[in-house]
């Protein structure tokens, strides 16, 4: 654990100088009327985004040249924090002269980097992150009204961390390539989830319609789930040897080892008038599988039930299963 | 000009206080448990400072109050060991708190359901307190422990004591209260209330930090949270912390000194910030001024979002606080404000000030200013508060 968060440090020291600066005085703050909007020659948009409940809410004035689609003039509203009235003024900033299908294309991370003193170093703490994720919802609402059009139609996919812009597909893509099995390695392979946190549990922040957590969870089903039709498939096709034994459920296991004695080695007992059942299986510490079994039979008083047959039966299966397996008389 | 209205997070050490810690540094620095003259001269400090303690509190003598490292200690001790002596042993599974309880104890139970504890968070009415019939209605004959909050951080608000004590008495259930802001603020005596543990932190009332402590009554039983040496003995082991101890004590007995003080003095610069406060449209106050420690005020000033409020306050020198979303690292809004179920829209636009007898009229006055700069400010910006453009004038 890093020294300042043993320390705790202050949010505030880790806001940028631009951020402070806006904070004490935005520079695009205000209204603009439908009379004004005229005199400079555009049609007036105004758009809402969030809610004092929230924490957070914004609204966006925009003069737009409807001949050119340009944004001749941006201002803005906020009820919300520091990093929220810094990131809506910058947001604002970013709106003039672009057009408003440019406009769209505006997201927070563009925000947060233009208030950065460095390149390398971010304008907010990570937690501060989702107040500048409005900058985006609101410039989106703002340009579906200009429009006529519904604000999902801008996003063409499920973005399930908002902070860093992380899709749902990105997410279940990286889990599938890498095999990760926590949360935080999604975060350290995607970012997702490393900011304001909301989108790893229910119970942030915000409520969300992703989670990590169930993201995780239904992933590793759907990967479980191709691996089983992988085997099943593997076996009609006859190369079913070519999926490991040590991958194998224990179910899998079970029906292997079964096969195999069923195949080379009942058959033999059989003639001498025996048999066996397999009691339990279990995979050791040490990395064997311990199959015990019971002879039944002629086998169970058999002097070379516990050397000769043994033996063979332990060869047989680890010759045809895996060189793991330990056959144990009970 | 600095003003300090963050008295309930923290206070000045007196510094009367602090001369009488100074001693044991530099001078007599001896454990008090060794076999020598650097050990033995620090004990008619320690003494001293413990009857200070016991009179601040009323205890007799029969009753330990043992020095712990901070309230938070205090507050873990008693829930984990009962747990530990009354829980683990399948003879209760239950304790009953509020959920309005500082982390110091909403934690530790949470920590304990895991354990396979249950718990009860009695809720709170719209002034932030619990009603005493719903604390009735909570308690089953497997209940060990019930732990209420004397005055709560976030509001000042007094919960009812005696009522409390009452019902845990007929129900023969053991009461615990994290009395850490009532304390130096208003009398707290334990034989007047009928209490079994009451946990209190020495920098909450102009003592220093990192030094706290657990009232015990009767001496009962409960095991150690810390094992160890048979220091405060063999209740709290660790080296005594002998000059934290010495300024507790003359912290507390400044406090009680002083209570009168508090109820006049401080409560009368309260209500003065207060009057000015409501004198803003659309602020929202929670409880009557009667019913809270002298000192506190948690306002809610509809448009501004708390962090935003501090920013403002604190680059006009004021230090105040909020449990609001932005200001703390965990991002959620007051809980305080949500458990008292006032309009959502307000969760996030609490502010809290917190005065002490160190507080002055003028510190007051100007603190007004601040405070009226920063909501005309503040509210210009604001998106959610629509007002004509001269309310100011008109209000303030
Ligand atoms: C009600 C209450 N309980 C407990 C504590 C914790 O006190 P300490 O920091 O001394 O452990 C505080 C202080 O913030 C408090 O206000």
């Amino acid at each position: 654990m890093a020294k300042d968060d043993l320390i705790g440090g202050s949010i505030w020291e880790e806001y940028s100088q631009k951020v402070q600066d806006l904070m004490n005085s935005p520079q695009n703050m205000g209204e603009i009327t439908d009379e004004e909007a005229k005199a400079q020659g555009g049609k007036l948009i105004v758009a809402d985004f969030g809610a004092e409940s929230c924490g957070d809410a914004v609204r966006l004035y925009w003069v737009v040249d409807e001949e050119t689609d340009i944004i001749k003039n941006a201002k803005f509203k906020s009820f919300g924090c520091g990093t929220a009235i810094a990131s809506s003024d910058t947001m604002a900033e970013l709106c003039l002269g672009k057009t408003v299908d440019q406009a769209v294309k505006i997201t927070n991370i563009d925000v947060e980097f233009a208030m950065r003193d460095n390149p390398d170093i971010p304008a907010v703490p990570p937690q501060k992150m989702h107040c500048s994720v409005m900058a985006y919802d609101v410039i989106k609402a703002a340009a579906a009204s200009y429009k006529g059009v519904d604000a999902e139609s801008f996003e063409d996919e499920i973005i399930v961390c908002e902070c860093a812009r992380v899709s749902l597909g990105t997410i279940k893509e990286v889990i599938k390539i890498n095999d990760l099995k926590s949360i935080e390695e999604i975060t350290n392979y995607t970012k997702a989830g490393a900011f304001c946190k909301s989108c790893q549990n229910p119970g942030g922040h915000e409520e969300k319609e992703y989670y990590l957590v169930d993201i995780l969870k239904d992933t590793r089903a759907e990967m479980e789930q191709e691996k089983m039709s992988a085997l099943a498939d593997a076996k009609i096709a006859g190369t079913e040897s070519e999926m490991a034994f040590d991958d194998y459920t224990m179910v899998q296991k079970l029906k292997s080892v079964e096969a195999a004695i069923d195949k080379d080695i009942r058959p033999m007992l059989v003639m001498d008038g025996g048999n066996l059942e397999i009691l339990d299986i279990k995979d050791t510490d040490d990395g064997m599988t311990d199959i015990y079994i019971r002879y039944l039979g002629a086998c169970s008083g058999c002097a070379s039930s516990s050397t000769g047959t043994l033996f063979a039966i332990e060869s047989v299966l680890r010759e045809t299963c895996s060189p793991k397996i330990r056959v144990l008389p009970i | 000009m600095r003003v300090y209205l963050d008295n309930n997070a923290t206070t000045i050490v007196d510094p009367n206080v602090f001369a009488e810690m100074e001693p044991y540094f530099v001078q007599s620095y001896g454990n008090p448990n060794s076999l020598h003259q650097f050990g033995s001269e620090s004990h008619p400090a320690l003494r001293k400072a413990m009857d200070q303690l016991y009179k601040g509190l009323n205890a007799s003598d029969n009753d330990d109050i043992v020095v712990t490292s901070c309230a938070t200690e205090s507050n873990n001790w008693v829930l984990k060991s009962i747990y530990y002596d009354h829980i683990l042993n399948g003879e209760k599974d239950h304790i009953i708190t509020s959920e309005v309880e500082h982390p110091a104890i909403i934690s530790t139970c949470k920590f304990l359901e895991k354990l396979g504890v249950n718990v009860t968070y009695l809720p709170v009415n719209e002034k932030g307190i619990i009603e005493t019939s719903t604390l009735k209605d909570a308690i089953t004959d497997k209940t060990a422990l019930v732990s209420i909050m004397w005055a709560n951080n976030e509001t000042g608000m007094l919960f009812p004591m005696k009522e409390i004590s009452q019902i845990c008495r007929e129900n023969g259930i053991l009461f615990h209260s994290d009395a850490v802001q009532a304390v130096g603020k208003i009398p707290v005596d334990v034989q007047e209330l009928d209490i079994d543990f009451l946990s209190f932190s020495a920098h909450k009332f102009h003592g220093p930090k990192g030094v706290g402590g657990l009232y015990i009554k009767n001496s009962q039983a409960l095991s150690p949270f810390f094992h160890g040496g048979e220091h405060m003995g063999g209740r709290r082991s660790g080296t005594l912390n002998v000059p934290g101890i010495v300024g507790m004590g003359k912290a507390m007995e400044l406090a009680v000194e002083n209570l009168d003080f508090e109820k006049n003095n401080v409560r009368r610069l309260r209500d003065k910030l207060e009057d000015a406060i409501l004198k803003i449209d659309d602020v929202f106050v929670v409880g009557t001024r009667e019913e809270r420690t002298p000192n506190t005020i948690l306002v809610s000033v509809k448009g501004i979002e708390g962090e935003a409020m501090l920013w403002d306050l604190n680059k006009s020198g004021i230090a105040a606080s909020t449990g609001s979303a932005c200001a703390s690292e965990d991002l959620e809004s007051n809980p305080v404000m949500e458990a008292i179920g006032a309009e959502a829209d307000l969760a996030h636009t609490a502010l809290r000030l917190s005065l002490s007898r160190f507080t002055t009229e003028e510190e007051v006055d100007y603190a007004v200013l601040a405070l009226r700069k920063a909501v005309i400010r503040l509210r210009s910006i604001s998106s959610t508060f629509a007002h004509t453009p001269d309310w100011h004038e008109s209000k303030l």
